[in-house]
């Protein structure tokens, strides 16, 4: 049996996991990355369009600051988020993106002088001072009061990735692809590691470590159509859950991008209608500005993508053999900004679609439809990172809840969250392995170990049973259907009834290929059992919250209940049940800097308001205005109003151009 | 009419060496074509419906993380954006060449990738302290632009499958090496000189291997401008140290 050491050992090398092993490395740990895949081809690597931080470099960036971004990250969360992690965010996000630029990311840069854009269809010419020649530049993306979003050309993901990649092979992180953990070793509440196959040769091995954090990545290909990356399958979020101890957040907030390429799925970023494209419908009319007059194309994904099915249900869709979609138009935007700004999705365009989107006119008008994008929910972690309920388990990215996104989160927010998350619970995660020792019985390893190897070996001895491809398609087609963009009470009840039999079934699978070794068929025999659980939680959780909110929209209950619905869903998974374990965590309004209001969109009446807000909301201001009249500055009365933890490092002041 | 399309794969598990038996050998499969079918999802179909233990690589199937270059039809192209459609009605499939096999159509490309990274050193070199608190150094925009149009290199592995010099020399770094090597000297954070770069790339595993045959910028997905940039270096690295 093979026992392998480390002081830390991170599972997932995407953004999130690699920036937290060089948060690792960085304090002296032996530091171990898993991944699926070679790290640098991790789901992070497709990020087309940006990552915000508040620099408030360019023009139309100009007055940006960490409380700005805040009050978007918030309001475009829909009050679900955690406000004190969603602070800590802000202001660790622009810290992150100058450390990036150190390491080489080659952030596109502000040119002075005159320089064209699309706002609203109209060509407009903006002014870049002299002082702002060669700092970094961004975009426009939908949700936020000022263009926030930072990027390299549309590969921002692929540019980030191979930036910290390559730091944590410069600090000697010993990065192990094509091993995927299948298990967290864990005893008396506390986790010590994980067992893990090697996707090659099948061999189970156990990762022993002092602290094990887990950050791979979302869960989209519980759904059948996804923007997502095939090894997006949520098996890191379903390693944690099979613990019975560590919890999952918020599983039932999936998010659904309003333009990836239809039928296939491929992502034409956000930065699309943020650099000025727009919908259009089977008349070739614009109609978002007809539902969302203020924000039109640029509203919050959650509102762009139901407003588009709302107008696909009218008939105002374009009919094909696949089935009905949108126009996308970006050829507004002109050929040279396309070819530069926007190279990957003219080449997206033209592989997958056929067309050039330059093309002026409805001959480049590229076919869109919304699709599952990005999940909100995972791992329930503390501030810190940490698992409330297994001490030593982190987690951070797109894999975690520690609820910055609460019920949505906005474009170019998730490649942030990513490495400031792997600052801040980085650093916990390594204070947590030089504190913390391994002091657990190699006999409870081994039982670890050999529970897995037999549960291989029976895997491929089954004759008759299941197929496993039928299986999973079968719950991928629910998820659509039922758990999709609109969801009611009854559609919910037949996903989690008809789920909860697929996972009965997916325990009887047989494989048709005997190898232990490099066996694909094999790999999906037990990813699919483990996709099952979450894609339950996910339905489960749908089904239980009676209300409307961010990307949870529920066709029987269209509001938002303050009342009764300000708490996060907590699901776990007792060993042998069926079905997961649903409780509530509840969000406290008078510790909130921004209480509960109305987010911007669509009727105002629209919510079933907590009393607490008002007394909430009268507090922050009494607060707000005393302390101005005082003469405070923006630090202090932040302070005052909601406190928040941050390492120090982190927590300094942001400087920006016109600072003293 | 959908065509029927006749896929060969070449099959082989080296895993199974040790029993001896085991060989090399192609396997067809017959698939009824489909609008805009790619090389993914045909071969998808074919792992879902006819033969579940085939291996091959897809993560993005978008054409972004380079992991599903594989030869169609003798070329190292990326399987996720090859359509059917311009391809006859029997394609035929290799694993990229010169890389370690894993089994069927993927290879580890990874660990050669990883290895490559750390020769050339393919991070920022710099004395300075950054604070990250304070406003970000300035570069120029073009200069930006220049480093990000090599950045754009996704390890993909077509140049290194295309390479005359490759296939001789093992231990030649390949067009995606040398490409790090000149996007690193373009970039104004790095700080090392032409002689570090020499120390790197000066020999004929590095620069003076290549025999500037262009296979490289041939098969390069993202159409990088190898051809160009090696011949830079080669002059760069040739005029500094003279020899
Ligand atoms: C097409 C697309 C475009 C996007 N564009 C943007 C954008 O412009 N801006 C933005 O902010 N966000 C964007 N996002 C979202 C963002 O890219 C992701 O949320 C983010 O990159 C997730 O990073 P991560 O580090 O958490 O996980 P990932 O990058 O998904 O990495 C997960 C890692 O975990 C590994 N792994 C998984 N399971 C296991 C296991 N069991 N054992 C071992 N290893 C495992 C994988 O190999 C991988 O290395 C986009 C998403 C998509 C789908
Ligand atoms: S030019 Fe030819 S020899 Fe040189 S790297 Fe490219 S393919 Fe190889
Ligand atoms: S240089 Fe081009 S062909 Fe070579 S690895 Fe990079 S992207 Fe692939
Ligand atoms: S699967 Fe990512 S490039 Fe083909």
């Amino acid at each position: 049996m093979k026992i392998k050491y480390c002081d830390a050992l991170v599972i997932g090398g995407g953004l999130a996991g690699l920036r937290a092993a060089v948060a690792a490395a960085q304090k002296g740990l032996s530091t171990t990355v898993l991944s699926l895949v070679p790290v640098k081809r991790s789901h992070s690597a497709a990020a087309q369009g940006g990552m915000q931080a508040s620099l408030g470099n360019a023009k139309m960036s100009e007055g940006d600051n960490e409380d700005v971004h805040f009050t978007d990250t918030v309001k475009g969360s829909d009050w679900g988020c955690d406000q004190e992690v969603a602070r800590m965010f802000v202001t660790t996000a622009p810290k992150a993106i100058r450390e990036l630029a150190s390491w080489g990311v080659p952030w596109t840069r502000i040119k002075r002088g005159n320089h064209e854009a699309v706002i609203n269809t109209k060509r407009t010419t903006i002014f870049e001072d002299n002082d702002k020649h060669g700092l970094i530049n961004s975009r426009d993306f939908g949700g936020t009061k000022k263009w926030r979003t930072c990027y390299t050309s549309d590969a921002t993901g692929h540019t980030m990735l191979f930036a910290v990649a390559n730091e944590s092979l410069r600090l000697n992180v010993n990065i192990e692809d094509r091993k995927e953990a299948i298990a967290l070793i864990h005893h008396e509440n506390r986790c010590y590691g994980a067992i893990v196959r090697d996707l090659i040769t099948g061999e189970i091995a156990a990762y022993v470590s002092k602290g094990t954090l887990i950050a791979t990545g979302g869960y989209g290909r519980i759904y059948e159509i996804t923007t997502n990356a095939v090894i997006c399958e949520g098996i890191g979020t379903a390693i944690a859950l099979e613990t019975g101890i560590a919890k999952l957040g918020n599983m039932e907030a999936v998010q659904f991008h309003p333009t990836p390429l239809f039928p296939s799925g491929i992502l034409l970023t956000e930065g699309c209608r943020g650099d000025g494209g727009v919908l259009r419908d089977k008349d070739g009319h614009r109609f978002m500005p007809d539902y969302e007059p203020e924000k039109k194309d640029l509203a919050s994904r959650d509102v762009v993508s139901r407003r588009m099915m709302e107008h696909m249900r009218k008939g105002k869709g374009v009919e094909s053999p696949y089935g009905t979609h949108l126009w996308l138009d970006i050829s507004i935007l002109g050929r040279e900004h396309i070819e530069k700004n926007l190279r990957d999705v003219q080449e997206i365009c033209e592989y997958f679609a056929g067309i050039d989107p330059a093309d002026e006119g409805r001959k480049g008008w590229a076919p869109v439809h919304p699709m599952q994008h990005y999940s909100m929910g995972g791992i329930r972690t503390k501030p810190t990172g940490e698992s409330p309920t297994l001490k030593g388990l982190f987690s951070a990215g797109e894999a975690a809840c520690w609820d910055m996104h609460g019920f949505n989160r906005l474009g170019g927010n998730s490649v942030s969250e990513t490495v400031v998350a792997g600052m801040i619970v980085g650093n916990y995660f390594a204070d947590f392995c030089i504190e913390n020792q391994i002091d657990i019985k190699t006999e409870i390893i081994e039982k670890f170990v050999f529970e897995k190897e037999a549960y291989m070996k029976e895997l491929v001895s089954k004759d008759t049973g299941e197929d496993v491809f039928r299986i999973k398609n079968r719950m991928k087609r629910i998820m659509q259907e039922y758990v999709g963009i609109f969801r009611d009470g009854e559609g919910l009840e037949k996903a989690v009834s008809e789920l909860e039999q697929l996972y009965v079934k997916s325990k009887n699978v047989a494989v048709k290929n005997k190898q232990l070794s490099a066996n694909p068929e094999l790999e999906e025999a037990y990813r699919v059992p483990m996709m099952l659980k979450v894609a339950l939680c996910v339905a489960k959780g749908a089904l239980d919250r009676t209300e409307s909110r961010g990307a949870h929209t529920r066709e029987d209950y269209p509001k938002r209940d303050d009342a009764n619905w300000l708490k996060r869903t907590l699901t776990s998974w007792k060993e042998g049940d069926l079905m997961p374990t649903v409780e509530y965590e509840p969000l406290d309004i008078m510790k909130m800097e921004i209480p509960p209001g109305f987010r911007g969109y669509g009727a105002k009446g629209n919510l079933i308001e907590n009393p607490q807000s008002a007394i909430r909301q009268q507090e922050v201001d009494e607060i707000r205005e005393k302390m101005e009249s005082e003469g405070k500055d923006r630090y202090e009365i932040q302070e005052a109003l909601m406190p928040f933890e941050l390492q120090s490092e982190y927590k300094r002041v942001n400087i920006r151009l016109g600072d003293k | 009419m959908a065509r029927e399309l006749t896929i060969k794969v070449l099959r082989y598990d080296p895993q199974q060496k040790s029993n001896g038996s085991v060989k090399a050998y192609f396997q067809e499969y017959k698939i009824k074509e489909a609008d805009s079918m790619t090389i993914y999802l045909a071969l998808t179909q074919i792992r879902e419906t006819l033969d579940a233990g085939l291996s091959f690589d897809f993560v993005c199937r978008a054409g972004i993380c380079g992991s599903c270059a594989m030869m169609i039809n003798g070329r190292p192209k990326l399987a996720c954006r090859t359509l059917t459609k311009d391809l006859p009605n029997e394609i035929i499939l290799l694993p990229l060449p010169t890389f370690n096999l894993i089994k069927d159509l993927s290879v580890n490309t990874g660990v050669w990738m990883d290895a490559m990274s750390k020769r050339v050193e393919s991070w920022i070199h710099s004395s300075k302290e950054i604070d990250i608190a304070n406003i970000e150094e300035p570069v120029e925009p073009e200069v930006a632009d220049a480093v990000f149009e090599l950045d754009r290199c996704i390890e993909c592995g077509c140049c290194v499958a295309g390479c005359g010099t490759k296939l001789i020399k093992e231990d030649f770094v390949g067009a995606v090496g040398l490409n790090r090597v000149a996007r690193f000297e373009c970039d104004p954070h790095d700080e090392r000189t032409i002689d570090d770069y020499y120390e790197l790339v000066g020999d004929d595993n590095g620069i003076f291997g290549c025999m500037t045959l262009l296979g490289c910028e041939d098969t390069c997905p993202k159409h990088l401008p190898l051809q160009n940039k090696i011949a830079y270096m080669r002059r760069k690295l040739a005029t500094v140290k003279g020899s």
